[in-house]
């Protein structure tokens, strides 16, 4: 962990004396001819290996969508794993193009670290596990008790406000991996693990008996997590952000990965444009005409990539709730694309 | 016409001379003075270029961040700390932590590593071999592993707090760690201490009084008695004179934890444990060999002198092998000092977890973060070298060497 460390904030420095910020990240993502994505080291339904070493996860089809949008072809990226504390030096060295690792978004995070959240893909909030043995209903009633927790997380900082808050007093155990909070978990070393609501949901899928656990009611904080993207180039900012729009955009207009070729066929204005048989929006971005299709083909909209991999239908089973469409009584928006 | 004696040449010049330019003379002083401007002036531009370019990217540089607030816990602290304190404060946590676990576990090490090479060079057939797989075992497997399996195996052998086991009622051991007694002082604590302290002070002063009778006069001195007088008896006499100098306040099990007394968590223990069997390892190896390196002869001299084994190893052996085992040795007190940095892998919270780790990705001042780090066990490492040379440094000179 440590090397890593080492070695990025190395390459860091290096990167910085050498040149200053290379805005060119799309020529640089074409000539490399792959998108190189900073995901987390596992997490299920925002990106993890399966047994054969594809990457899946909501924070993958991101990427896979963006490499989509230039390439023609989601399997261009690289994915590069990276611990919840050598995230940020990864982006800010150079070594990805785009940060998509279930971060949240602060204020602090987005001013001082000379990188830019694009926007939201999954509305989080924090929680707490613990052991139904225990007895425990409220997570109020946690008092002296022992939460595994993983370093480097605004989930550290959440957690140290809310007993303080509450008056409750707590032994905070640090780990540096998820899997290492995980195993110390259910090795007793502690009462509570928490995290945010939905890797509580995917990590109880790794404990060896998942319904020994629950998942309190109470959700402490915030947590919208998003993209990141450096400084500093704003053309690519703006590919980032709006792939997430069109996303967003396409389940609204109900555009799916099965129906894109028709729907393109059709005299719809707002299709039409959407979908670049009108206007120029993707050339503007210094994508092609096509881009949205490409994105829809590649890993359908934002509905299906959720269904997919957190929600029905995927193990997690988790519901919409704020993620799901701003007409639909979730957060979910796109600005327009006119 | 008188003749002159030649003056004597410059000695200061002709001394900086040679230090600075070797064989070459002036001329190498000069190119001596122009490398260090060269590396001098890169060394500059890294970082007037670094400042800059961190500035451009709006990426917060400086060392402002120290006084501001932490917000994050931390689960052994030596002295006070809680959230709210700044992340300077973070710093010296983390810092202590690391020294603490490196302090013991070189005791540990050391204590272990001189008995493994004293059961391998044993005759006893059994004990060698027993010196000789532990070894051959330790040295051969990794140390992250190590550190995992000594912490699973804490763990796994340990109960919850509810069911843990009590030993006389006083302390506990549970997954939580072992719970103790904290003593808190009372009025007696003052004259105690002073006590204490004038006790081992006079003991010290005995054994070189002693060892100069022995030295310069041949004279055996028995000093063991006045020893235990001193150190037990004098202050045992104060406590019965002045009251208590501390209470104990006992371990309660409340809600989840045990509330009072003072905790060593598992995680100490775990890297204490790996830390300290790893390095013995390597020690015994270095003790061994510098015993192998003192001829046989002597040891034989000293069974001719009628000494015991142990007496012998103690006395003629061990010194003249200390002039060999130290230096060595100080290259296995610094990787153990530095190998504690695997600690982030079980949780203790240490230099590299709390700073380089927490720390760094709350601020995200990569740079300042891991160069403080860097420097501090930098510190650290030629710190413990002083110390190790020093003392080979006494070494050598008793031997006469």
């Amino acid at each position: 962990m440590k090397r890593v460390t080492l070695a990025l904030t190395l390459a860091l420095a290096a990167g910085l004396t050498a040149q200053a910020a290379d805005a060119q990240t799309l020529k640089t993502v074409k000539d490399r001819g792959v998108l190189s994505c900073g995901v987390s080291q596992g997490l299920p339904g925002f990106s993890s290996p399966d047994d054969k070493g594809n990457w899946t996860g909501i924070d993958v089809d991101v990427c896979r969508a963006i490499a989509a949008a230039i390439f023609n072809d989601p399997t261009k990226v690289k994915f590069v794993p990276t611990s919840a504390k050598d995230r940020f030096t990864a982006l800010q060295s150079g070594e990805i193009d785009v940060l998509s690792r279930n971060t949240t978004w602060t204020i602090s995070r987005d001013t001082s670290l000379g990188a830019n959240f694009t926007g939201v893909t999954y509305y989080d909030g924090q929680g707490f596990m613990v052991k139904k043995s225990l007895k425990v209903n409220s997570a109020l009633e946690l008092n002296s008790a022992s939460v595994c927790v993983q370093t480097g997380t605004t989930t550290e900082q959440n957690l140290a406000d809310y007993f303080k808050a509450n008056n409750m007093k707590y032994e905070v155990i640090a780990f540096g991996t998820n899997d290492e909070t995980v195993k110390a978990y259910e090795a007793g070393r502690c009462d509570v693990f928490t995290t945010d609501q939905s890797g509580l949901y995917a990590n109880r899928l790794k404990l060896a008996n998942p319904n020994d656990h629950m998942v309190l009611p109470e959700i402490i904080s915030k947590e919208p997590l998003g993209p990141m993207v450096r400084h500093g180039d704003d053309q690519w900012f703006d590919i980032v952000k709006w792939t997430l729009f069109a996303l967003v955009t396409t389940e609204e207009l109900g555009i799916t990965s099965k129906n894109v070729d028709e729907k393109a066929k059709m005299e719809n204005p707002e299709l039409k444009r959407v979908l670049g048989s009108d206007g120029n929006f993707g050339e503007q971005l210094g994508l092609t005409k096509d881009w949205v299709i490409r994105i829809v083909k590649a890993t359908g909209n934002y509905g299906e990539v959720f269904d997919r991999n957190v929600g029905a239908g995927s193990p997690l089973g988790i519901a919409r709730g704020l993620n799901n469409l701003w007409n639909k009584g979730g957060l979910q928006y796109a600005p327009p694309i006119r | 016409m008188s003749t002159e004696a030649r003056k004597p040449p410059a000695q200061i010049a002709l001394k900086i001379r040679r230090v600075l330019g070797g064989k070459t003379g002036w001329n190498g002083i000069v190119v001596q003075f122009v490398f260090a401007a060269i590396l001098g002036w890169i060394g500059y531009e890294i970082v007037s270029n670094a400042r800059a370019n961190l500035e451009n990217q709006h990426i917060a540089a400086g060392f402002g961040f120290l006084r501001n607030n932490a917000g994050f816990d931390v689960n052994q602290t030596l002295i006070s700390y809680t959230g709210s304190d700044t992340f300077l404060r973070v710093f010296v946590v983390g810092l202590l932590n690391t020294l603490v676990v490196s302090v013991v576990g070189i005791v540990f090490a050391t204590v272990l590593g001189f008995v493994v090479a004293l059961c391998r060079l044993s005759p006893n057939w059994l004990l060698s071999r027993i010196g000789e797989i532990y070894v051959e075992i330790i040295r051969n497997l990794p140390l992250l592993f190590q550190i995992l399996f000594w912490y699973l195996a804490v763990l796994a052998a340990l109960p919850n707090p509810r069911q843990s086991i009590s030993l006389l009622g006083i302390a506990f051991i549970s997954n939580r760690g072992l719970v103790i007694p904290q003593p808190i002082g009372q009025a007696g604590l003052d004259p105690f201490l002073l006590v204490l302290g004038f006790g081992i002070v006079a003991v010290l002063a005995l054994r070189i009084y002693a060892r100069r009778a022995l030295f310069q006069r041949g004279q055996m001195i028995r000093i063991w008695p006045y020893v235990l007088g001193l150190l037990f008896g004098l202050p045992l006499a104060t406590m019965l004179l002045v009251g208590l100098p501390f209470t104990f306040e006992l371990p309660q099990l409340k809600g989840f934890n045990f509330a009072g007394g003072s905790r060593i968590i598992p995680e100490f223990v775990a890297l204490t444990l790996a830390l300290s069997t790893y390095t013995a390892a390597f020690i015994a190896e270095i003790v061994r060999a510098g015993i192998l390196s003192v001829h046989k002869g002597q040891m034989e001299a000293g069974a001719s002198l009628g000494l015991s084994r142990g007496t012998t190893l103690r006395l003629i052996v061990v010194p003249q092998a200390m002039r060999v085992i130290v230096p060595p040795l100080t290259n296995q007190y610094l990787n153990l000092t530095k190998n504690s940095s695997l600690a982030v892998a079980i949780g203790y919270p240490d230099l590299v977890s709390v700073w380089a780790g927490t720390s760094l990705s709350q601020t995200g001042q990569a740079i300042e973060i891991i160069a403080m780090t860097m420097g501090v066990y930098l510190l650290i490492s030629l710190l413990t070298s002083a110390i190790m040379s020093v003392y080979g440094w006494r070494v050598s000179r008793s031997l006469g060497a």
